[in-house]
């Protein structure tokens, strides 16, 4: 599997599934162009890591993913120094979970704003510039709470169902472009959204997942990265469950 | 699909708004307005925003693409983006 020659854009990628995405693709001889809310210095010190550890180069793209303006700036600045995007990845997200009865409506609001909204913001932004040489592959990264809903998490969960809604909206739309879409639902996956759960609650997720045991970035990586990938030329609209046969 | 002179702006982009929407030789494209031709429906319209980003090597944003209301908003557009 190779991305060589390859732009691939990864929002929400200095740390987690984010992080183990670019590794995975820049391995594979992708130009990787990492994004977070954070600086520019600071993303530039993880293009600088990830050239030490996987070669190539590869550039920091600093922008919410909530902001639509900001979106549409980055996406001409990419045009700009690339003229090609081949993937994007939308992994930005946040969690804060609370009950029902309890759910503060500018959190909420901000969840949907990055965790949905962004993910339209930047399929928009982006679709045309995939669709050029050819066309190109989305991958969302939605959640297993998209797909089932959990407890004390109706707006994560309602947010990751739009991802869930729009990924196969968007793989409709852009099939005649050449642009495949599809979305990763992680299951329970080792990163901070989960460090620090309350005493407990970790082990009884661990305890609903079939594999017995929480996963890793890198294994959510490699199904965003075979989803990207020429491999799954065939594959659109659909949602691939990372989760290690979770039950939730 | 080679980017066009910038030169030759009007001339290129009546090309682009023909092939785009499909219109035939008795079509004042000069005329055109969104939603008012059979063929610039919104699926036209995305057909003609990524025929002019490819003719004319240019990136539009989605306020572009909302405004390209007709061939005057197209002009200014390309004049905007620096294509004149």
């Amino acid at each position: 599997m190779s991305f060589a020659g390859k732009v691939a854009l990864i929002t929400g990628s200095s740390r987690g599934i984010g992080w183990a995405t670019a590794q995975y693709l820049a391995e594979r001889g992708a130009t990787v162009l990492l994004n977070s809310r954070g600086s520019e210095d600071e993303l530039d010190a993880l293009c600088t890591e990830l050239r030490a550890s996987a070669g190539g180069e590869h550039g920091a793209c600093a922008f919410d993913v909530a902001d639509p303006s900001a979106v549409s700036a980055a996406v001409r600045t990419i045009f700009a120094r690339h003229r090609r995007l081949d993937v994007l990845v939308n992994n930005a997200g946040i969690l804060d979970d609370a009950l029902l009865g309890m759910i503060d409506s500018d959190a909420a609001a901000r969840t949907f704003a990055t965790n949905a909204l962004g993910v339209l913001n930047t399929m928009q932004a982006a679709g045309r510039l995939l669709a050029r040489d050819g066309g190109g592959a989305i991958v969302n990264v939605a959640s297993i709470i998209g797909v089932n809903g959990n407890a004390g998490q109706v707006a994560y969960g309602g947010s990751k169902a739009a991802v869930i809604g729009m990924t196969r909206s968007a793989a409709k739309e852009l099939a005649g472009s050449g642009v495949r879409v599809n979305a990763v639902a992680p299951g329970f996956i080792d990163t901070d959204m989960v460090r620090n759960l309350p005493a407990g609650v970790f082990e009884q997720r661990v305890a609903s997942v079939a594999l017995g045991r929480i996963g890793s970035p890198a294994e959510v990586a490699c199904a965003i990265g075979w989803l990207a990938s020429e491999e799954a030329s065939y594959i659109t609209g659909q949602v691939l469950g990372v989760d290690g046969g979770m039950l939730i | 699909m080679s980017e066009i002179s910038a030169t030759s702006t009007a001339p290129a982009l009546e090309q682009v708004f023909r092939r785009a929407l499909d219109l035939s030789d008795d079509v004042d494209v000069t005329a055109l307005a969104y939603g008012q031709h059979d063929h610039w429906d919104s699926v036209g319209h995305m057909v003609l925003v990524a025929e002019i980003e490819d003719a004319f090597g240019v990136m539009l944003d989605t306020d572009d693409v909302i405004g390209l209301s007709d061939w005057q908003a197209a002009v200014e557009l390309l004049e905007r983006l620096g294509v004149s």
